[in-house]
């Protein structure tokens, strides 16, 4: 709800299941406290698969954001059949905001992750981000650029390869700062205004790692590019996104 | 090309060095080579021809530097197995099976090499290991006990070996064996010389290595018969060594009849699974000494490995592995390229040529008795004693892998002890679940942090020997000179295996000018008191709670020893008295849980802690833990919160306030944010000296709360290099702001009290 303040953008709360009395007071009352405009906020009741539904409501009403709550860690069946919010993150048409935890109290997020992958999606995806960040009022951003072990190609033996390791990684962190400094040249001014912007190269497994850094540093918000469809194959093979939904270090959004 | 020049006039320089470690090597080679076959029933210079062959290949194709090379201890058991049960008790003919069992273990280990299969060796459990040695070392001294009581003809389980014992003693009182007894005073003597050579401290008598005394001191004996005595030499010809006349002339043909039988199959595996165990543990310990602090390519030595055993084999030699005493026994005397194995080998041959009549003169129980001694040394006591302080867990996965390995064979008992080490860590976490849906997951995140360049790792889940591997590959990534931090806060559980493993990795930085620091462990429990025990977030039982009573970590104790150099107190445990940090804006709106590992002196004017804290009530965040020092200061001074330039993460509290500027001091003004509530006061603070102080000495984040002050670094623990760092920065700024008469500077300018 508070999203929509900051966004100053209208909201649909989707609601599958039986239409009580009951449930519409708590609705009701839980929405009371913000906005006084009634016309921001829209109630659908419908009934049936909640992924189909709050895609078919998301594609009708041209929604730009899904917000979804979702546990921290799937059980291991979840992981393979995929919960609801995860069906939804792979199958919908916009932008998803997975929330761990979601708290009544207003909470500052302070402290930005993003994805600097080698991706053509990535420079909208910072693009954007900062965007969000500056509606948040976030105040340090840092773009991660996940360095693989395949792109090392070096197996370290000795101390020659572990040399040779370490000026491989160290100009591949260069390039890779460099690429995101190229990005954010692009990026305007006014939005870079009261953000401390970060690079940081982190050596681990794609799509795994940076979860994982954005546990460690305690952040507030993740920012990843959506990836492309994904079949039950990798699930079983997990890649990429994957990682991050099975164990959402803190609250995720997915930028499409 | 001036680079290869002088490595060349560098290597020649080493050279007399090298060859002179290498002759010393080869005293102990030799009888070590021969006691070693013959406890492998296999023909004596089988195990000669071993060590000369695995020192000439290995120190051409071999990956590592002061290495020796030769016929090893932990394959004793396996040989003895197969060349006694392959043809069903024909000696010969089984060890010419065995002999084609070690070819074909030869070409897998260099397909272990080659696709750099060396890291297999992290998938076992230590106590595993350890407790395979022993049961090694148990069977070694079984049997040859009896030998070097001069009862050759003994045969049975080691069971049966040992409780033999006192009947091969009782035999040697028996007239019809006297023949005998003069053999078994030699075993029994050359045994003590074993005993008590590391006790002599005389340096001609140390020149020549333990095993070659009892050897001359045997040959010595027989001469002494020969030419003095008029008695005939009383160890019968049953009792010598016997080396055929023509060693270089006649190689046995190996028999590669019985390749597809499974007996054959289980002994070639058993061979390579021991020889590569053997060989990375040695090699790993050698690379610990090496006084040029180099790193050896362990698949590469593999591969060479192999390769040695293969030309053995068809030579007729035993397979060749890695050995820890002989290469320690190499670098302790100078050893200091592969030049060293190489010469060991070349004095290997001119004594089996020129001294083939002497060698034939050293009776069987003083080889037996070297033996003795090894596998004593393999299955000391002590090493029991040692697993069992580490946690009663590790107690049982030792045991059950010696009583294992003693009924069954080898392979069996690594693999029970694998099984009851896993066992064992899903009790202990009372859940299996929790193995299972992580074993396949990435675990470890690591980074290069800005500004100073440390390496920081993050493991998640739990680590244990299942899963060493990611971590170790990261691990070994890093220069050893630089500094790594490794937390483990996110991870819920660390065994033993992992931990002595960091350990190595600790001493390797340390050596190497690095540092290497665990952190994240502290707030653990563990199952013992032990420094390296099993350390769970799970509870183990409803006696041991978490973080209480439990034994010191390494870095606690390394804080402890920090305490205790700047005589200060310290104190590990977890304290909920927060009362002083409440104060401080950077705490105003965090939730302190606790603090722990507090280092603060008697007047609790420096106090160092680690403190865990939660941004925000009710909000379920993720917790961070960070080391502070707090300072209380003899005078008031301004509230203010002082940030390097830029980093915003400590100030956004402040977004009301804006930077102070301090005149005539712009590079400072533009490198330091200065907040708080009276700039005019914290400018009259800020004296020259002061300023000078900041600018002149690495950043923290200092905050005052008027009459104390806090100093941090990141928000993560500090590493034990770290804590030093802040401390003695902490100490240098008190003095610094002590010196300043803040309260005169106050009454001068009466425009500011105001």
């Amino acid at each position: 709800m508070r999203m929509v303040d900051f966004f100053d953008s209208k909201m649909i709360i989707v609601h599958v299941g039986e239409k009580t009395k009951e449930k519409k007071d708590t609705i009701k009352k839980l929405i009371s406290g913000f906005s006084e405009d009634d016309e921001k906020v829209k109630i659908i009741w419908k009934q049936g698969d909640p992924v189909e539904v709050i895609i078919k409501t998301a594609k009708k009403n041209n929604a730009d954001l899904i917000m979804l709550g979702a546990i921290p860690r799937e059980n291991f069946l979840k992981f393979y059949i995929g919960s609801i919010a995860r069906k939804i993150t792979r199958s919908a048409h916009c932008s998803v905001l997975l929330l761990i935890k979601p708290s009544e109290d207003l909470r500052p997020c302070n402290h930005i992750v993003v994805n600097g992958l080698k991706d053509e999606k990535t420079k909208q995806t910072i693009l954007d981000s900062f965007e969000v960040g500056q509606n948040l009022g976030a105040q340090k951003l840092t773009i991660v650029e996940e360095i693989s072990r395949q792109e090392v190609k070096v197996v370290v033996e000795d101390d020659q390869s572990l040399l040779k390791d370490t000026l491989i990684k160290e100009q591949l962190a260069k390039e890779e700062d460099l690429r995101v400094q190229h990005i954010l040249g692009d990026v305007p001014e006014d939005l870079k205004k009261g953000i401390l912007i970060k690079s940081q190269s982190i050596f681990g497994k794609r799509g795994y790692s940076i979860g994982h850094y954005a546990k460690v540093v305690a952040a507030d918000l993740l920012i990843m590019n959506a990836p492309p469809r994904t079949t039950f194959l990798d699930r079983i093979f997990p890649h990429d996104l994957e990682h991050i939904l099975s164990e959402l270090p803190t609250d995720v959004l997915i930028m499409r | 090309m001036e680079n290869k020049k002088s490595n060349a006039s560098y290597f020649i320089a080493q050279l007399p060095k090298n060859i002179f470690s290498g002759f010393v090597v080869s005293l102990i080679a030799l009888p070590l080579g021969l006691g070693l076959a013959l406890a492998s029933e296999a023909p004596p210079i089988s195990g000669v021809i071993a060590s000369i062959a695995g020192g000439i290949v290995v120190s051409i194709f071999g990956g590592s530097k002061i290495t020796v090379t030769g016929p090893g201890n932990g394959l004793v058991v396996v040989l003895l197995g197969a060349i006694t049960t392959l043809a069903n008790g024909d000696l010969y003919q089984g060890y010419i099976f065995t002999l084609a069992a070690i070819i074909c273990s030869g070409a897998l280990m260099i397909l272990i090499g080659q696709l750099r299969l060396g890291i297999l060796s992290d998938f076992f459990p230590s106590s595993a290991i350890q407790g395979m040695l022993a049961a090694i070392g148990i069977s070694i001294f079984a049997k040859q006990v009896h030998v070097m009581l001069a009862n050759t003809r003994i045969k049975g389980d080691t069971i049966s070996l040992l409780k033999d014992i006192p009947d091969t003693v009782l035999l040697l009182f028996k007239p019809e064996y006297s023949a005998a007894i003069v053999a078994a005073i030699v075993g029994i003597l050359s045994l003590l010389i074993m005993f008590f050579y590391g006790k002599i401290r005389n340096k001609y008598f140390q020149l020549v290595p333990a095993p070659m005394w009892i050897v001359l001191l045997a040959i010595g004996l027989s001469y002494y018969y020969e030419f003095f005595s008029t008695e005939q030499y009383p160890i019968g010809k049953d009792l010598l060594v016997q080396i055929p006349d023509n060693v270089f002339l006649s190689f046995p043909r190996p028999d590669f009849s019985l390749v597809f039988d499974a007996k054959f199959i289980g002994a070639v595996i058993a061979i390579t699974l021991i020889s590569s165990i053997e060989s990375l543990l040695s090699i790993k310990a050698v690379d610990k000494l090496d006084p040029l602090k180099r790193r050896s390519n362990v698949n590469k030595d593999l591969t060479a490995l192999g390769i040695a055993s293969i030309v053995s084999g068809f030579l007729g030699g035993l397979n060749v592995v890695t050995v820890i005493a002989r290469s320690s026994v190499n670098v302790n005397n100078g050893g200091s390229n592969r030049s060293s194995n190489f010469f060991h080998s070349v004095f290997l041959i001119l004594f089996v040529v020129l001294f083939q009549d002497q060698l034939k003169r050293i009776p069987l129980t003083a080889l037996a008795a070297i033996l003795v001694y090894t596998g004593y040394k393999l299955a000391a006591p002590r090493n029991l004693k040692d697993v069992a302080k580490i946690g009663k867990e590790q107690l049982i996965i030792f045991s059950a892998t010696i009583i294992a390995t003693i009924t069954t064979n080898l392979i069996t008992g690594i693999l029970i002890g694998i099984l009851t080490a896993i066992i064992i860590h899903f009790i202990l976490n009372k859940s299996m679940m929790f193995f299972v849906r992580s074993l396949f997951k990435p675990n470890v995140l690591m980074f290069k942090e800005g500004g100073n360049g440390t390496y920081f790792i993050s493991v998640k889940n739990f680590s244990s020997f299942l899963n060493f591997s990611k971590l170790k590959k990261r691990l070994d990534t890093i220069p050893e000179n630089q500094d790594a931090v490794i937390d483990f806060s996110l991870c819920d559980f660390v065994d033993y295996t992992v931990q002595e493993s960091l350990l190595g990795y600790q001493e390797t930085f340390t050596r190497k000018g690095g540092s290497f620091e665990i952190t994240g462990l502290d707030i653990h429990g563990a199952s013992s008191e032990h420094p390296l025990a099993i350390r769970s977030l799970i509870p183990f039982s409803r006696k041991i709670k978490l973080g209480s009573k439990t034994g010191l970590t390494k870095r606690q104790q390394d804080l402890k020893g920090i305490a205790n150099d700047f005589a200060r107190n310290y104190n590990p445990k977890k304290d909920t008295d927060i009362s002083g940090l409440n104060d401080f804006v950077f705490f105003k709106i965090k939730k302190i849980t606790y603090l722990s590992n507090s280092i603060f002196d008697p007047k609790a004017v420096f106090k160092i802690s680690d403190v865990e804290f939660s941004e925000g009530e009710f909000i379920a965040r993720t917790l961070v833990r960070t080391t502070v020092l707090t300072i209380k200061l003899k005078s008031d001074v301004p509230k203010f919160t002082l940030d390097r330039e830029g980093l915003l993460e400590f100030v956004y509290k402040f977004s009301g306030f804006k930077d102070i500027t301090v005149e005539d001091h712009p590079d400072f003004s533009k490198r330091f944010f200065l907040l708080g509530e009276y700039p005019e006061k914290i400018k009259s603070f800020f004296t020259d000296e002061l300023v000078l102080f900041f600018e002149s000495n690495p950043y923290y984040h200092i905050e005052s709360n008027g009459h104390s002050l806090l100093l941090m670094r990141r928000e993560r623990l500090a590493s034990i290099k770290e804590i030093k760092a802040l401390l003695d920065f902490g100490t240098r700024l008190e003095k610094v702001i002590s010196d300043i008469q803040y309260d005169e500077i106050l009454l001068k300018s009466p425009k500011i009290k105001t």
